[in-house]
Order: structure tokens, then C-alpha cells, then sequence
């Protein structure tokens, strides 16, 4: 059953997937994008010759030169600069960045904790699997806004100011990682319910094979793809969180800011011509998401028909 | 009955979050006084307001208040938070209502066209955006319809509720023009979100139904096309679509919070982004107990709803008391 | 069938749509915070005084020209330099109907002077207050008080027997988060009255038809409507449903201007905004180097010179500053050109200076800073920060809500702070007297100076006008040679309104709608 393990990339390769992404210009296009966005992300600091968040070479007088092509532009700042005289490219992709690290930090985390959770309900059933369940209702009717406010509001009361500054990024990553996770824990538990009474899985714990190895050796796997799906989807509905969070003022602080911090704080010279500074980092930040979507909803109608 | 007593459990659960928050998230008595108080003043304070009292007395008392309502003075506009909360009830609830209205309307009829036209080029617009919508945040939204029919446009305001009329207790800006034109703005940018959903849900309803057996048969008997669609599978595919709704009506409540920042709509969410904000605990747990209420109330309301709606749920019911 | 429908709906439209033109002349008021409570002598703050100020009247009031003339009192005179008296108005009535007597008077004063009052401090002086007969009025002071009549000036009156009956004998207690009957409702002698008050949202004001004074104004109606974001701010005026703005955000200034229908008025405002460092501590609380670099003048000296003021105000204030050189602006009486002169802006200097000092690598300290009470506040911390860090000093930059960063520098948690100071008197005994006097309570730098201070007392009790300007002068010239605070600018304030809506502006940023007039 198991021999054909060790070339999972090339099964992946000569499967439906790569045959049905091949075939489809909407999953290249947008895999293609996030490409780009995610290594301009990244490296950021070998792509822009601009560190906009060191204050000491930033120059007051640069302040909102226009983007290049318009009458004023220069040609060092190709989106031109904010009311801080910061590059607005660098800008962005260093707020790109910290949307990325929040959006899938608070996924990974959404994911380990809830397959953790629906793989072992699934497997052990019983009075466990209900609390799980339960929990997972309860959890389905808060909305993700409400909860993350909640979780910054009470952080901020345990926690002092300064402390807050910096654990800011992880209480927003805890906030949105958990209003995600009953996702994950409903289709693990599915898949599992399914696998738990396959002859293999039996057969393995007559010859006394350990729980936690039939979990993670033989069922996991089965639900790799339905929690692919979801991650994805709820990387894009993660990095929208995040910019709302940080939209409302309640998301990462200011002076490292993500995208959403970044519209906020252009809003304010929307009506005054500067339209740069708010328009760059909404656009980057509907593509970001519209590609993500996009790749998403390609993996739901291949990966899981089910889903669909 | 099981459910109500489920009900009465999320509801004291959540009232002991509340509670804890305000007792453990710093000390009451520092949020209430100057720092010139003196030590004695503030002993004085705790006894009075019963902080010395054994927890589950404290506890108890919290919960009798809470449903009568009070939730003590708010820190940063030292009202009482029961005043403050009753005043914005109304602006949120119609924000809401119009919102749910929009969404579940236009996402019905939507969504069946998709699901019947399956391959139209029409179809796959509707779906693109649809996509796109759930990529835009609502905030982005919002400035967007601000900027293009309040500033540019000039024919819708960009804030606030225009003028309200009082019925008693009760401010409701459905009576005057300028308060059925502010709310064009932000009930359309709330209920976006959820119309996405709606018609995805819907649509994969349809298309579900739409090839299961019995539709099969009503075609073979010559059943006209528009029949079948109306009548037999849509009336099938609404069961969902209530469900989502009424799970939807708690998203909107705390995706109003949003759009009343955006537009400056004075309702319960303004209210409580300022407090966090300002980390105001009693609005914040006020807030918390309000909308577990709500959500409460809905999943009573969606359970009544499903009873009626789906016969096989009734059978099984009566079987089972019976 | 499906046709009929579609012309209701379009019926309905265009009902919804259509110009809705009001007969009554009402001005539709926005500004980002609103009045925190109507009782006016709960809180001696900005909104809330502008809010008071058209309802209710004090003895003397500033006219349009910011001059000292008659209101509920038509003309005073001061026996000896310790009694005055003041002669009322005999057709006073308040806007219920009842007349207004020096019961009324005494009654308010005293009220002021309670302990929960927020201007007990500010008429200290005053020590006893009695009614001659029905309009005249006995007050007297416990030292010679050259600024009485400034002082009067913000001190309401409110009427004696609405209080009583109402139980708001007592000025609201603010701090304890009281709720009395007189900070929801007012009943003033001014030409509006308040007929509808929801707090944060809406505020309406109807004409006292019962008003003493020569009505030179047309409204029938004021309606207050904060609006917090800016930018909505701005919408809301640029698609009509405001009529005035008076804190125009400065970014979008050209714009108003530019939409054919609005204008937009500026003038210097009696507010200065500077910068704050502790120079008493031993320790900064946000340093890393272990002692206090503030406590030396250079170092104080190097952040001033490393600041280019000229660049805050042409990207920041977008020309809408006057660089300022001490923390007082012309027309106060002691301000002076020369000393409004700024040091130079020297990043060369600045180096030296601090390197000089003992600090050739900088060191680290928080900048604390309002994010929503002056004008682009932020905006020139931020700068500030960027600036500072070009001469090695790395500076953490902490901006928060007014109400809390007030607070925390009252509870002497600031290192360094941005501030803005305005002088309601008219003197620099005012700015003396809460920022540099030793302990005063808005001197969070502690500085102290017994030649200031000795100053101050001449400056409260002399009455020979020429010394008394003698001592400001000095006064003025210790602190400046001190760099006891670190001077920005002198803050201008925008109102933009339609161009049919005429509310003259005012420097103080208090609009008078008694002068106002809707064309």
C-alpha cells in the first residue's frame, strides 16, 4: 500500500493535479503572481534599495513625491513616497511581508491545532469527540473579527503598553489562528471517521502498531488534500483579517506596518491628491488576496470535489 | 428543552468571561479614580462597590445585573454602559436587518441563476466578482463607495444615520429620507461579504439538487422547467441558505463594527472599537454578553425555523417526545 | 406586471433622491471630538468650552477681536486692588423664561469653586463672592489679580434655582465618572439653547428666543456632528451634508478650496506646540544608557538644532505653522519677536553638541505623543523621530489618544513629550505658571528656577505694569537661554465651510454663532 510513498512528488507530477493545473490559466496566472509577491516579500531586502523603517535615512523633504510617471515623480521612487518621504514600493512589500508572516503563521497554526484535534476526535470518538465538536460549534458562531478584537482588547488590559508593542504580531497571529481552526478540525475528523474503519487501519492496531503512528502515518495523509484547500482559503481570509485588524488600529502597531496599517494611515490624504499612498497598498493587497482566492478555488473544484 | 438549557449554559459562560474580565483585567478601582485617591478613599471605594465579598458572591450579583441590563459606568465616557449600549441598540439592529435583507435577496436570486446557468459567460462574471468581493476587505469597500457616490457623486452621505425619528424607546431612521439615504451605503458595503457566500452556497445547492433524482423524475413528467426550479429545488436548497443566514445575521453584528468605523454609523460596533481602543472593560464585556445573546437567540430561532420548514426533522422530533 | 414594479421602484428612487431644501437656517457644525459633558464647570477643555460657550455667559466675554468687553455684567470697577465690583445686566433672562440675578451669579462662582469643579484652580484667587443688592455683585480676591477679568471670562453662570431643583448644586464629578442632570442638560443665559443631546453623535441647538442680546445672527439651528476620522470629515463636507469644519485637516485644505462651493479661513491659533524632556530624573525610564542625558543643556541644545522645523512645516503642516522660539505667540502680553527667534538648524552643530556632552553614539529614548489632538500631531513626531535619528539618537516613537497620553504625563511616566500650549489670558503668567514654575502641575520636565519663580510672584501680585513686564522678560529669557523645552511651532488653525455659511474664525478656535450668518 505504502511502497509508492517515497515519489510522492513524482506521483504529484504524472497525477490529475499537475495534468488540471497545466490546463488551467486562471491557476497559473495567479500561482505565478504569488510567486513574484512572495519572493519580492521575502527578499525584500535584496529587491528595493530602501529600508523605509530606518528613520535615519529618511529624508522629510521627499515627502509625498508622486509616483515616476507623473509630472513630479522621480525616478528613485517608482510608486513615489508617503507623507514620511518613504518609498512607497519598499514600503509595501515590507508591509507585504508582515501581512504574509501574520496570514500564514496564524494558518499553520489554525491547521496544527485543529487536525490536531479532529484527527485524534476522529480516532478516539467518544465523550472527547463530542466536547471537540461542540467546541467547534461554538467556535463557528463567533466571526473571526469579533473574536481577534476581543483577544487584542483582553491583551491589552493583562499585558503592559510596551510589552504589547512587541507581542502585538503574536496575539494578532493567536487572535485569527483561532477563529480558523474548527475548519481543520471538521475535515480531519471526517477523513479519520472514514480511514478508522478501513481493514488497514485494523489490521495495524491488532499488531499493535501505536495510536499515534496509525494517526500520523496512515490517516494524515488522506486528509492532506481537503486541508490544502482550506489552508488556502484561509490564508487569504488570514492576511484580510489582518488588514482589518490593523485598518480598525487594533492590528500590528504603526511603526512596522502591514498593508492594512498602511491604508489606514494613507486614508487620511485620500481627499488631499496624495491617492498614492492609500491606492498602492489596497491594490497590492486585493491582488494578494483575489490570487490567493483564485488559486484556492482552482484546488477546491481539482483536489475535492466534495467541497465544491 | 435540551436546547434551551444548552442556551442558558453559553450564556453563563459567557458571563463569567465578561465577569473575569472585569475583575482580573486590572484593577476597577485604578480605572475609576485619580491617582490623588488616597489608599484609605480606595478601600472605602472597593467595600462599597462589594469588591471585598467572597468571588462566587461577586460572580452572582454580575450575572444578576447583567440581565437586568447594568454593566456598570464606562471608563472613558463615565455613563453607565446599559444607557450607552441602549442608545446605539437601534442604529446596528436596522444597519443589520437592511444588511441581512440585501444579502440574502440578492444572493438567493443570484445564486440560482448561477446554479441553473451553469457554463453562461454571464454566470462567470457574476462568480469573478463574487470572488473578488471576498477579496476585497470591507473597509477597502467602504472608502471606495465614500469616494465615489458621497464625494465624486455627490447624491449619498458619507456618514452617520441623517435624521432619526424617536418611536418611543425606539430611533429609526426608516421615516426620513435622509435616513433611508444613509443607509444605502453602509448596508450595501456590509452585506457584500455575505452575498458572496450566499450565492456560492445556493448556487452549489442548485446544481446539487438540481441532479438528484426526483428533479430527474419531475422533468420526465413534463413538468415545465421554471416549475421545477422554483418550486421544487429552490424550496429544497433554502433550508442551508437559513441556517447561513441566521449564523450570518451574528457576522453581520460583528462585521458592523467595520463599516461604523468606516461611516461613522453611531451603533454598537463604533462604540466598541473605541473601547478597545481604550481597553473599556464593562462596554467590552457588555458587548460580549450582548452578542452571545444575539447568537443564542438566532441558533433558538434557526432550530424553530428548521422544524417548520423540514418535515423530517418534525417526525423525528415527535417521535421522539411522543 | 413585472414593468409596474419596476416604476415603483424607480418612484421610490427618485423620492429617495431628490434635493431636499430646508427653509429653516441651520448650520450642520463637525469637528473630530465633541463636548464631554454640558455641565460648564465639569471640564476645562477645548470642545466642551466650545459647545458651553453658545449657551451659556459669563460677567466679561472676548469679542470677536479676542478683546476683553461686557456680557452679563455691563461695566465693573475695582475698589481697592483686592475688591471689585460688577454691575449685571437688569434684562437677563435664562432661556426658560427666568430672570437672571446676582444670586445667580455668586451661585456659579461659588459652584466653580468646588472641589469637583475643573476651575477651582484656575480662579484660586478669588476668595469671597457676595451679592450687593439684586445687579450688583462684590468679589473679592486674596491677592491683587491683574487677570480677574480673563478669568471671568470662562466661568458660566448658571442659574440657582434650575440647580437646585435638578440637584447639580455641585459641578459634576468628571473623575468618579458621575452622571448628573446638568451634564446631559443645560439652561443658560446664551443665544442658543441645547433641545437635543446624544453624546458623540448629535448635538442640536435651537435659537433662545428669549435672549437679551441685539440678535446679529440668522440661524434658527446649530447641529453638532463630530466626526472622528478625518478623511470622513472631509467627504461629509465635500458632498454637503456639513456646513463647517473647524479643524480642517491641513492635507486637504487645496482641495476644499479648489470644489467650487467651499472656502477655507486661516489664522495663527493661541496654541504652541513643543517638546518635553525630563530633566529631574535620574534614570530615563525608556533610556539605555543608564543616567539622564537631558539633564545636560547640550544635549538639549543638540535634539533642538537637529530638528528642521522649516521641513516639518512645509511637508507636515503644509505651510500652516509658524516656527516658534518660545512657547507663547504675539498678543500675549511679554511675547516679543526677538524671542520668538529659533536657534539654527545645524545637523553639524547637533553632532558636535552631543558628542560634546559625553554622547558621540546618541543614546535611546520614547518619544510620547497625542495622536488626536493637535494638529497633525503624529505626523510630527514621526518627523521628529526621523530627524533625531540622523544624529545618532534613536528615538521609539509612542502616540496614543489624547485622554490617555495626558494622563500618563500627569502620572509623570513621560520622558519625553509632545505638548501644545494655549494662554486663554492672554498673559505669560498663564504659561509661567503651569509649565515652569517648580512643581507646577503641567511641568513634567520638572525644570526649576528660583529666579522663574520668583518672577511669577511678581508677575501675580504686581500692579506697576512696567515692572511687572520687566520681571516677564526676564522670565522669559532664563527659560529660553535654558532650553527648558524644546519650541516647535506656533499652530494654525483651518475652517473650512460652503462659501454661503459665514462663522467669523477665531484664534482661540472657539466659533461665536451669535456673529454667524447662513446667505
Amino acid at each position: 500500500m505504502d511502497n509508492r510513498k517515497l515519489t510522492w512528488f513524482g506521483r504529484v507530477k504524472d497525477s490529475d493535479i499537475y495534468y488540471s493545473f497545466i490546463k488551467s490559466p486562471t491557476a497559473i496566472v495567479s500561482t505565478f503572481i504569488l510567486i513574484i509577491i512572495f519572493f519580492c516579500s521575502f527578499f525584500v531586502e535584496f529587491v528595493t534599495p530602501y529600508n523605509p523603517f530606518d528613520p535615519s535615512s529618511l529624508s522629510l523633504m521627499d515627502a509625498f513625491t508622486p509616483p515616476s510617471w507623473t509630472e513630479d515623480g522621480l525616478a528613485k521612487f517608482i510608486l513615489g513616497t508617503d507623507g514620511q518621504g518613504r518609498d512607497m514600493l519598499s514600503t509595501i512589500l515590507y508591509g507585504s511581508r508582515i501581512s504574509l508572516i501574520v496570514g500564514f503563521s496564524a494558518v499553520i497554526f489554525a491547521l496544527v491545532l485543529g487536525v490536531g484535534l479532529g484527527l485524534s476526535a476522529g480516532y478516539f470518538g467518544g465523550k472527547y469527540e463530542m466536547i471537540v465538536m461542540r467546541l467547534t460549534d461554538v467556535q463557528l458562531t463567533v466571526p473571526s473579527i469579533l473574536m481577534a478584537l476581543l483577544v487584542d482588547g483582553i491583551a491589552r488590559g493583562i499585558i503592559t503598553r510596551e510589552l504589547h508593542d512587541e507581542m502585538a504580531i503574536y496575539v494578532l497571529i493567536f487572535a485569527i489562528g483561532i477563529s480558523e481552526w474548527p475548519q481543520f478540525a471538521r475535515v480531519s475528523r471526517a477523513a479519520t471517521l472514514v480511514e478508522k474503519n478501513k481493514d488497514y487501519v485494523s489490521a495495524s492496531t491488532i499488531i499493535g502498531v501505536s495510536n499515534l503512528i496509525i494517526m500520523f502515518k496512515h490517516i494524515l495523509p488522506n486528509i492532506l488534500r481537503p486541508v490544502l484547500v482550506i489552508g488556502t482559503i484561509g490564508l487569504a481570509l488570514a492576511i484580510i483579517a489582518e488588514a482589518t485588524l490593523s485598518f480598525l488600529g487594533v492590528g500590528v502597531p504603526p511603526t512596522t506596518p502591514s498593508l492594512g496599517t498602511l491604508i489606514r494611515l494613507g486614508n487620511d490624504f485620500l481627499f488631499s491628491g496624495e491617492w498614492w499612498i492609500t491606492f498602492f497598498p489596497a491594490i497590492f493587497l486585493v491582488v494578494l488576496a483575489f490570487s490567493i482566492n483564485l488559486l484556492g478555488d482552482w484546488m477546491r473544484d481539482t483536489l475535492n470535489p466534495k467541497l465544491n | 428543552m435540551k436546547r434551551l438549557f444548552q442556551s442558558a449554559m453559553v450564556m453563563l459562560v459567557v458571563a463569567f468571561v465578561s465577569f473575569s474580565l472585569f475583575n482580573f483585567v486590572g484593577d476597577p478601582i485604578n480605572n475609576m479614580v485619580g491617582e490623588e485617591t488616597s489608599d484609605e478613599e480606595r478601600a472605602e471605594l472597593r467595600d462599597t462597590l462589594g469588591l471585598t465579598d467572597p468571588i462566587h458572591i461577586q460572580f452572582s450579583r454580575f450575572v444578576v445585573n447583567a440581565s437586568k441590563g447594568e454593566f456598570g459606568i464606562s471608563y472613558q465616557l463615565r455613563r453607565p454602559v446599559s444607557e450607552l449600549i441602549y442608545e446605539r441598540l437601534p442604529a446596528t439592529i436596522e444597519l443589520v436587518l437592511i444588511s441581512a435583507l440585501i444579502a440574502l435577496v440578492s444572493g438567493t436570486l443570484l445564486g440560482v441563476y448561477t446554479g441553473i446557468n451553469r457554463k453562461g459567460f454571464l454566470s462567470d462574471i457574476i462568480l469573478a466578482i463574487s470572488l473578488l468581493g471576498v477579496s476585497l476587505p470591507t473597509f477597502v469597500i467602504g472608502i471606495l463607495f465614500i469616494y465615489l457616490f458621497a464625494v465624486i457623486l455627490g447624491i449619498l452621505p458619507s456618514f452617520g444615520r441623517g435624521e432619526v425619528v424617536n418611536i418611543g424607546f425606539w430611533s429609526t431612521g426608516f421615516l426620513t429620507l435622509s435616513g433611508l439615504k444613509a443607509i444605502i451605503l453602509p448596508s450595501v458595503t456590509l452585506s457584500l461579504f455575505q452575498m458572496t457566500y450566499i450565492i456560492r452556497l445556493v448556487r452549489a445547492e442548485m446544481m446539487e439538487i438540481l441532479q438528484t433524482d426526483y428533479i430527474k423524475f419531475a422533468r420526465a413528467r413534463g413538468i415545465s422547467e421554471k416549475s421545477i426550479h422554483y418550486k421544487h429545488a429552490l424550496k429544497n436548497g433554502l433550508i442551508p441558505v437559513i441556517t447561513i443566514a441566521g449564523i450570518n445575521i451574528g457576522t453581520l453584528i460583528a462585521f458592523s463594527i467595520i463599516t461604523e468605523t468606516v461611516f461613522q454609523w453611531p451603533g454598537m460596533g463604533f462604540l466598541f472599537i473605541q473601547a478597545v481602543q481604550f481597553v473599556d472593560i464593562p462596554i467590552m464585556s457588555a458587548y460580549l454578553v450582548f452578542i452571545a445573546f444575539v447568537f443564542v437567540m438566532i441558533n433558538f430561532i434557526v432550530d424553530i425555523l428548521y422544524y417548520f420548514i423540514d418535515p423530517r426533522i418534525r417526525v423525528k422530533a415527535e417521535a421522539v417526545s411522543g | 406586471m413585472k414593468f409596474k414594479n419596476f416604476i415603483k421602484i424607480l418612484l421610490a428612487f427618485l423620492i429617495i433622491f431628490a434635493p431636499s431644501n430646508g427653509i429653516a437656517k441651520t448650520i450642520k457644525w463637525s469637528m473630530q471630538g465633541d463636548s464631554l459633558t454640558l455641565d460648564p464647570h465639569a471640564q476645562n477643555e477645548g470642545p466642551t468650552t466650545q459647545v458651553s460657550r453658545q449657551i451659556y455667559e459669563a460677567l466679561v466675554t472676548r469679542g470677536l477681536d479676542m478683546s476683553i468687553g461686557p456680557q452679563l455684567a455691563t461695566k465693573w470697577k475695582a475698589v481697592d486692588p483686592n475688591t471689585w465690583y460688577f454691575f449685571l445686566r437688569d434684562d437677563v433672562k435664562f432661556s426658560n423664561g427666568q430672570k437672571m440675578t446676582s444670586e445667580d451669579v455668586v451661585f456659579s462662582i461659588l459652584r466653580a469653586k468646588q472641589p469637583t469643579s475643573d476651575f477651582k484652580e484656575y480662579i484660586s484667587t478669588i476668595s469671597g463672592v457676595k451679592a450687593i443688592d439684586n445687579y450688583t455683585v462684590q468679589i473679592k480676591t486674596s491677592k491683587p489679580n491683574p487677570i480677574l477679568l480673563n478669568q471671568l471670562s470662562n466661568i458660566f453662570i448658571m442659574s440657582k434655582k434650575w440647580s437646585t431643583d435638578n440637584f447639580v448644586i455641585a459641578p459634576q464629578n468628571w473623575d468618579a465618572g458621575q452622571e448628573t442632570y446638568s451634564a446631559t442638560n443645560a439652561l443658560g443665559t446664551g443665544p442658543f439653547k441645547i433641545t437635543l443631546r446624544e453624546p458623540n453623535t448629535k448635538t442640536v441647538f435651537k435659537k433662545n428666543s428669549k435672549w437679551w442680546g441685539n440678535v446679529e445672527h440668522n440661524i434658527t439651528e446649530i447641529q453638532l456632528l463630530p466626526i472622528k476620522n478625518a478623511a470622513t470629515r472631509v467627504a461629509a463636507l465635500l458632498s454637503g451634508e456639513i456646513d463647517i469644519v473647524t479643524d480642517a485637516p491641513v492635507q486637504d485644505l487645496n482641495r476644499i478650496s479648489s470644489s467650487g462651493g467651499h472656502k477655507v479661513e486661516s489664522t495663527p491659533q493661541m496654541r504652541t506646540i513643543f517638546l518635553g524632556m525630563d530633566q529631574a530624573a535620574d534614570q530615563l525610564r525608556t533610556g539605555n544608557t543608564g543616567d539622564n542625558p537631558f539633564k545636560k543643556k547640550e544635549v538639549r541644545q543638540a535634539l533642538y538644532q537637529a530638528i528642521d522645523i522649516e521641513a516639518i512645516k512645509k511637508k507636515v503642516m503644509r505651510g500652516l505653522s509658524e516656527p516658534a522660539g518660545i512657547i507663547t505667540f504675539p498678543g500675549v502680553t511679554g511675547y516679543t519677536k526677538a524671542l520668538d527667534k529659533r536657534l539654527p538648524y545645524d545637523v553639524g552643530a547637533a553632532k558636535k553638541l552631543l558628542a560634546d556632552a559625553g554622547y558621540p553614539d546618541g543614546f535611546e529614548v520614547e518619544l510620547r505623543c497625542p495622536n488626536d489632538r493637535y494638529v497633525n500631531d503624529e505626523a510630527i513626531c514621526t518627523a521628529v523621530v526621523g530627524m533625531l535619528g540622523k544624529i545618532g539618537v534613536k528615538v521609539n516613537l509612542f502616540a496614543q489618544t489624547k485622554s490617555k497620553h495626558f494622563k500618563e504625563l500627569k502620572d509623570n511616566q513621560g520622558d519625553f513629550y509632545m505638548l501644545g500650549w494655549g494662554v486663554p489670558t492672554l498673559d505669560s503668567h498663564y504659561v509661567f505658571h503651569y509649565l515652569y514654575e517648580t512643581d507646577a502641575s503641567w511641568n513634567k520636565v520638572n525644570f526649576s528656577d528660583a529666579e522663574v519663580d520668583a518672577a511669577i510672584r511678581v508677575m501675580e501680585g504686581e500692579v506697576d505694569l512696567d515692572k511687572r513686564n520687566a520681571a516677564i522678560a526676564k522670565a522669559w529669557k532664563i527659560v529660553r537661554d535654558n532650553i527648558a523645552y524644546l519650541p516647535l511651532h506656533h499652530q494654525v488653525i483651518s475652517w473650512a465651510s460652503k462659501s454661503n455659511v459665514d462663522v467669523p474664525i477665531r484664534p482661540n478656535n472657539e466659533p461665536l454663532f451669535r456673529f454667524s450668518k447662513v446667505n
